[in-house]
């Protein structure tokens, strides 16, 4: 079978000798800090399986549905709008990548100080071991920090299929004007690429698809209120991450299986820590697979994770969006409103999402939060700093980390998160 | 019952015995190449009951020996305020890292700070750089204390620090003063940090880099607020993680309580 994909990979243009290289730390790595976790729910098998195919059995599929005629559409951002994307049949698939790759090679390009999560896309790019975005039809960069938008200028020597989306930076009607002017230009670009005119009907479905996908999010989210919490962080935050690979049908079902099996786990009152574990919030940047180390780090700490306020997680999943429009102009604006909601550190002033973080730990009964900036993040490492200011104000007390995809500071980051565990307990 | 305390540094490992409350007994040894082995060797011989592991090495310490660990932070803590009951800002400035805590009332940790990956502001830094200026760690603090003139180092990398020290030599600045310079720029690193947290008096100032009187001089003068400094100051984190190890619910990393 790997035979199999082999060829599929090497037809996909990857280096096989990398690939093989990369494949081979992932599985080290899920080997270590996932499948070495005790009480896993069992319907976790289902992701240990997704993850040991996720640049097998995931991309053969992908490369059929491509030769049935569906196009894939990759996205670095949340804000590219899923919805659109399933309601010409495409395939939508996130690129954001969680571990340093040929990063020499990167460096040529783009500023040392430049954040992980860029260089990294950058890296699985360069060293032509993403088979995810060798199999996209569009690539989509979106206008958000400098970081990424100047980024996108030199990708786009590299993946001539970029398109890149404008995006407001205010929650302005004006933003918001701009919001809908390009979510429409972006209707329009993939209408042309898949030949399909999407109408009320298709883009109702869309809606649907990604709306029970979020609402299997939200459910598994209001389990982990639960003392002792039914699920680990980490195990959580993978669900989150397959969230932008997997089919989404088929997510939607494993997610609800799970928590079918997580309900049964409270009434019973088990869970995968003793109660009374210290309950942490997640704040911040995006953690992409397989970028795992600092939850890693909590959870061996003696504290259990309870909620994410990221993109790969509630701020990325929170909110519906409405589908009782009738017309494609209805539905459109549904849209907007939803996304326009979505509170990244990238708008000014962003006073939302301090709200959400207080929020959050309120309602996962969160005795700390753990804010995780990447290094060369401006717009989140300056964020953490109000952050922390407006949760040591209703008396939650704040970590704030800045760390990169390195292994070098773990040691450090043991100490800090095992001291702040001391202090919450 | 005894009850000891280790703290595995990244350069010295100190031990601490109790028994009743008192401090019967203190050790200690560099870190060398091999850590775990040096810690055994410390506690040859040594009777304890029960023992508690701290510092950057209490993980190793752990698994190989099953003892309960905690970290620096808290043990200096608990340290400090069986010194002096009132403490309420720790500053620890050891061999390789720094950090600035602080405890609330009933002593327990509200606040820490801890510097970042190099070496600027810690002992190693001032150990290189009194190598530099070819003064013992000893006599460092002394002679700088008899500068007469004040000279700014702006490096607090340790690398452009050391060039920057070499050319000030080569200008002719007296030693003395350039050791002055060097003094304060790790002060002002840590008044710095000591400030992110708050500061709250009394202050407790802990590690290796406690015996320099001119650090101290210089702390007492950037702070303006009193500044205790224990007689064995590399002693507190050994200590706290031996009075922790003599607390019945001793909370232990990785060894998580039983399931309920
Ligand atoms: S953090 Fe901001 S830029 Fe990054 S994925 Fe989320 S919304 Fe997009
Ligand atoms: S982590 Fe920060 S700097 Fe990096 S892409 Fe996201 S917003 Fe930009």
């Amino acid at each position: 079978m790997s035979e199999d994909y082999k060829s599929m990979w090497e037809s996909l243009g990857l280096d096989l000798g990398a690939h093989d290289a990369l494949l081979e730390v992932l599985g080290k790595g899920y080997q270590d800090i996932y499948l070495a976790q005790k009480d896993r729910p069992e319907g976790m098998s289902y992701f240990d399986f997704v993850m040991s195919e996720v640049h097998g059995l995931r991309i053969k599929e992908l490369m059929d549905e491509k030769a049935a005629g569906r196009k894939v559409i990759g996205s670095f951002c949340v804000f590219v709008p899923e919805e659109i994307v399933r309601a010409a049949d495409a395939t939508f698939v996130g690129l954001c990548a969680g571990a340093d790759f040929a990063t020499e090679e990167v460096e040529k390009l783009l500023p040392r100080n430049t954040c992980s999560l860029i260089k990294s896309a950058f890296g699985f790019n360069l060293g032509k071991v993403c088979p995810y975005i060798e199999s996209a039809d569009m690539i989509v960069g979106e206008n958000t920090c400098d970081g990424k938008k100047k980024s996108y200028e030199t990708l786009k020597n590299l993946v001539p299929n970029l398109y890149v989306m404008d995006l407001p930076q205010m929650k302005s009607d004006e933003g918001k004007a701009l919001l809908k002017a390009e979510y429409l230009r972006f209707k329009e670009a993939v209408e042309k690429l898949t030949s399909i005119t999407i109408d009320a009907e298709r883009l109702k479905k869309g809606i649907e698809i990604v709306n029970n996908k979020r609402k299997a999010i939200h459910r598994l989210a209001g389990l982990r209120k639960a003392d002792p919490s039914p699920i680990s962080g980490l195990d959580a935050l993978l669900a989150n991450q397959v969230f932008f690979y997997d089919n989404p049908v088929r997510f939607t079902e494993s997610v609800n299986k799970i928590c079918d099996e997580l309900e049964t786990r409270i009434e019973k009152g088990e869970g995968v820590f003793p109660k009374g574990t210290p309950r942490i919030l997640l704040s911040g940047c995006p953690m992409a697979v397989p970028n795992w180390k600092l939850p890693w780090i909590i959870e061996t700490s003696g504290a259990v994770i309870v909620g994410e306020e990221s993109c790969v997680g509630e701020r990325g999943t929170r909110n519906l969006t409405d589908d009782t429009g009738n017309t494609v102009e209805e539905l459109m604006e549904g849209i907007v409103d939803r996304y326009f909601k979505v509170d990244c550190a990238i708008f000014t002033p962003n006073p939302d999402r301090l709200d959400h973080i207080v929020e959050m730990a309120k309602t996962y009964k969160a005795d700390g939060v753990i804010h995780y900036g990447l290094q060369f993040c401006q717009p989140y490492l300056m964020e953490a700093m109000p952050v922390e200011k407006a949760l040591e104000e209703k008396n939650i007390p704040c970590l704030r980390i800045e760390t990169d995809y390195s292994m070098e500071d773990v040691g450090q980051l043991k100490t800090r998160v095992e001291a702040f565990v001391e202090l919450i307990k | 019952m005894r009850y000891a305390g280790i703290d595995i540094g990244s350069r010295t490992i100190e031990l601490v015995v109790l028994r009743d409350g008192e401090i019967i007994e203190t050790k200690q040894a560099d870190s060398g190449f091999d850590p775990m082995a040096q810690a055994k060797e410390l506690l040859d011989g040594v009777k304890h009951d029960r023992i508690m592991a701290t510092g950057y090495g209490r993980h190793l310490f752990e698994l190989s020996l099953d003892a309960p660990t905690v970290t620096e932070i808290k043990a200096y803590a608990v340290g400090a305020r069986f010194l002096f009951s009132d403490v309420r800002t720790i500053l620890d400035i050891g061999g390789q890292d720094s950090k600035a805590i602080v405890v609330n009332d009933n002593g327990r940790v509200i606040k820490f700070e801890m510097n970042d990956r190099c070496a600027a502001g810690t002992g190693k830094f001032l150990e290189i750089m009194a190598n530099t200026l070819g003064y013992s760690l000893d006599q460092f603090g002394v002679e700088a204390l008899k500068s007469k003139r004040d000279i700014q180092i702006s490096s607090m990398c340790t690398v452009f620090a050391e060039s920057e020290v070499t050319s000030l030599v080569s200008r002719g600045e007296s030693r003395q003063d350039i050791a002055m310079g060097l003094h304060r720029s790790v002060v002002r690193r840590a008044a710095s940090m000591l400030k992110r947290v708050c500061v709250k008096e009394p202050v407790l100032f802990a590690g290796g880099v406690a015996r320099n009187d001119c650090m101290l001089h210089l702390l007492q003068e950037a702070l303006k607020k009193k500044i205790l400094v224990p007689k064995d100051p590399q002693m507190v984190g050994a200590l706290g993680a031996a009075l922790l190890a003599g607390k019945k619910d001793c909370y232990c990393h990785g060894s998580l309580p039983e399931k309920a």
